[in-house]
């Protein structure tokens, strides 16, 4: 038969030791094997353009403008350091207006580049905010509809963007989980190299 | 479709199969018994037994003495995090100097992270330190799964007893459960995550100079860690605030399962360590059957309202179909590498195992989408659910089966050849009925007051009618997922709680129902354990009513079905349910 006393010296005891052992012997153990073992996945998988670190490949970024491959909207402009949800219900007045408004962005910006690009051909993830703000990938619909503006105000060839297109897409899982997705980073990175873009446009 | 049902059906399949190899050795932990990792672990055992004073072959604790450490152990790690969160500011590891959150705001994420809830009213990479995330919060996404599989131990142990009234030792529960089960598959699954990209430094937020010629800030900081635990301990609180949608906590598709599987690694096997700790495999599969059927209807309802899109996106002109190079659906708050289907499944694994974590935006789920974690949590977290308190919280509503087959066919109700007493059904019916009162009391209450009706994000129509009810439903069904348009917290002037203040009712009522909803079912489920101890089993004749086949599995369904639409049928017809019947927008 043990006391209330007895219980509470062995909580303290306990509470202390898994403080230790299990908030601080852990993770910085986790965070020294994962240094010498993966040091560019652990530290954000960053990539660098010209020698300099530019971004994170998992974290989407702002692209403007007619030359570059855009990402999924963003509720958060595409921050990486505090995070929300856009919170669009499925009923929602607002949403109803957010999705227009896209879509018309989305139109005004391809359709002078693909003149037979309506609304039916708009797919949903390029008018649709993401859920953590900073989506990494946009679909290979969405590419391919892009694909095309980027190559005439770049002065590519179809062919040559479209074939960047391919190098860029991050297949299923295993090939079988999740959705094939093209990464917009990296994409716009390897559009850099191929014909860099001189003074903005 | 096809390839989101193919992804969702080998991800069952791979559950499956290991169901039974970790089922059995889960069981040889609790029975104290040797194991493969003995000979490494041993003597750290035999060493915290020292450290600890416990004598645990000298102390078996009976149901009250049991119950007792558990509730003495869980205050003082209860006073201990509220002290570790209200000192952040002179703690170490806080790059981004940090202050402490309001009083209430720490008030209720105690009392979440305590109870394995993980409810979150702050935006952990704006509100926490690192040492507050791993020396306080991820501390107890440990010893919260713990103490949740030592009462289910507890429970087993009383059912499967013919005499004495010992229930095992508490101490000796946890520290084998932490030492051989959460910690080893932890430090595993932490490195599996950190060389996919989820990150693991001390390192202060970086930032970037972009590509387009912009600048972002990188967040950082020691998540695999955290991550491996919030997942197998089903607890579910992010160490960025939109959880596991932000690509350094889930980077991939292939990370997306990897977290889905830990998440059922363990309430699902455990269902085959029940089987084998009371002689009877097929109990053990009669009670996951039961369990698989109801997170798989859930999943396919999820995934096909959310391939289905929203009425806001219809009218706004869009196509929702599917096309060459796009899943189609309702992609608002998804990810485009999870896409419709392991968005959808995610969403159901975790509302049905009461892991609040997310990897898309519940508030932007459709109407019907949105009815499966409704569902989930009205079923009291009993598909699967939380790493022990699933399945004893499911083994409450198998006695509570027995006991209406029983009334059904005129005979005294048994399980497991136990007579089925009047004590004990009425601490069954109260353990059953707990969580559901305190949910709808509480969301009563904070729907029908202003002060309640401060934490409201998309005001009064059924959408904030979800927030509101999901809030406390998540609360005390210690799920921790959100509507995340409601808020406790509000910070005005930007990150590191400067100028922030907490929206108090919000907080303390949540935080209330969030120790209550876990504590009083733990005390009753003890004290069940407690009853039935020692209790004469009976041989099963002709007349016995078997609880190890379909028909009981039926039942059982049945019971679980009809107990969580009849409490919450009303209140999710007012919200997601009309949402999905109506194109209308508000």
């Amino acid at each position: 038969m043990r006391g209330l006393g007895k219980d509470l010296r062995t909580g303290l005891i306990a509470i202390v030791a898994m403080t230790l052992v299990l908030g601080l012997a852990y993770p910085l153990v986790v965070t020294g094997i994962s240094q010498v073992l993966f040091p560019g996945a652990a530290d954000g998988s960053k990539v660098s353009f010209a020698g300099r670190v530019v971004g994170s490949r998992l974290i989407g970024q702002e692209f403007k403008g007619k030359a570059y491959f855009h990402s999924r909207p963003s509720a958060t402009g595409y921050s990486g350091d505090a995070t929300f949800f856009a919170n669009v219900g499925p009923n929602s007045k607002e949403g109803r207006e957010e999705v227009r408004e896209n879509l018309a962005a989305y139109l005004k910006l391809n359709k002078p580049y693909d003149k037979g690009l309506t609304k039916d051909d708009v797919p949903v993830d390029a008018v649709t905010n993401s859920a953590s703000g900073v989506d990494p990938q946009i679909s290979e619909a969405n590419a391919r509809i892009q694909a095309r503006r980027v190559a005439a105000v770049r002065g590519l060839s179809l062919d040559d963007v479209e074939a960047l297109v391919d190098g860029a897409v991050e297949g299923r899982g295993l090939g079988v989980f999740g959705e094939p997705g093209v990464n917009v980073l990296e994409l716009n990175i390897a559009l850099e190299e191929a014909s860099p873009l001189k003074g903005g446009n | 479709m096809a390839e989101g049902y193919v992804q969702i059906a080998v991800f069952f399949a791979v559950v499956l199969a290991v169901v039974k190899p970790m089922g059995v050795y889960m069981a040889k932990v609790f029975r104290n018994e040797r194991v493969f990792l003995t000979p490494v672990l041993g003597p750290i055992e035999r060493l915290t037994y020292k450290v600890l004073r416990v004598r645990p072959e000298e102390e078996g604790q009976d149901w009250k003495q049991y119950a007792k450490s558990l509730i003495v152990f869980s205050l003082l790690f209860w006073v201990l995090l509220y002290l570790i969160l209200r000192t952040q500011g002179i703690d170490p590891w806080n790059p981004r100097g940090f202050h402490s959150a309001p009083w209430d705001v720490t008030f209720n994420t105690v009392s979440s992270f305590l109870t394995n809830t993980n409810w979150q009213y702050y935006g952990g990479e704006v509100t926490l330190s690192y040492f507050g995330q791993m020396a306080g919060l991820a501390v107890q996404n440990f010893v919260s799964a713990a103490v949740g599989i030592a009462v289910l131990v507890a429970l087993i142990r009383g059912l499967a007893a013919r005499s004495g009234s010992s229930l095992g030792n508490f101490w000796q529960d946890v520290t084998r459960i932490l030492l051989y089960i959460l910690v080893p598959i932890s430090i595993v699954a932490a490195l599996v995550l950190a060389s996919q990209g989820v990150i693991q430094n001390l390192s202060g937020y970086t930032t970037i100079h972009t590509l387009a010629g912009g600048t972002q800030i990188l967040g950082q900081g020691p998540v695999a860690s955290q991550e491996a635990i919030k997942m197998l301990g089903t607890n579910g609180g992010g160490f960025f605030n939109v959880n596991s949608a932000f690509p350094f906590e889930n980077p991939s598709a292939f990370t997306n399962y990897f977290e889905l599987f830990l998440i059922l690694l363990i309430p699902a096997s455990l269902t085959y360590t029940y089987g084998r700790m009371i002689g009877s495999q097929r109990q053990g599969w009669a009670i996951f059957s039961a369990m698989a059927v109801l997170l798989m209807a859930g999943t396919v309802v999820a995934y096909m309202a959310e391939q289905h899109g929203t009425p806001a996106q219809h009218l706004a002109g869009l196509h929702t179909h599917a096309m060459n190079g796009s899943s189609g659906g309702n992609m608002e708050g998804k990810e485009q590498r999870f896409g419709i289907a392991s968005s959808a499944l995610f969403t159901a694994v975790t509302t049905a195992t009461s892991t609040g974590a997310v990897n898309s935006a519940f508030e932007s789920l459709t109407g019907i989408g949105g009815a499966v974690p409704f569902s989930n949590l009205g079923f009291s977290e009993v598909i699967f659910g939380g790493v022990g308190s699933g399945l004893y919280s499911m083994l409450l509503y198998a006695i509570l089966a027995v006991f209406i087959g029983g009334l059904m066919v005129g005979r005294t109700p048994e399980y497991l050849g136990k007579k089925i007493g009047a004590r004990e059904i009425k601490l069954v019916a109260l353990g059953v009925l707990v969580t559901p009162l305190m949910a709808l009391l509480s969301a009563g209450l904070a729907s029908a007051t202003p002060a309640g009706t401060r934490s409201l994000y998309a005001g009064f129509n059924p959408q904030g009618f979800s927030e509101n009810l999901y809030a406390y439903l998540s609360q005390a069904n210690n799920n921790g997922s959100a509507w995340a348009g409601y808020t406790g917290f509000l910070q005005p002037h930007g990150p590191g709680n400067v100028g922030a203040y907490g929206i108090s009712f919000a907080d303390m009522l949540g935080g209330l129902v969030l120790i209550g909803a876990r504590f009083l079912p733990i005390i009753l489920v003890l004290a069940v354990a407690g009853a039935m101890a020692g209790k004469k089993v009976s041989p099963a004749g002709l007349g016995t009513m078997r609880t190890d086949n379909p028909t009981f599995v039926f039942l059982l369904l049945g019971i679980i079905v009809l107990v969580g639409a009849l409490t919450f049928f009303p209140a999710i017809l007012l919200g997601p349910v009309t949402q999905g019947l109506s194109t209308r927008l508000f």
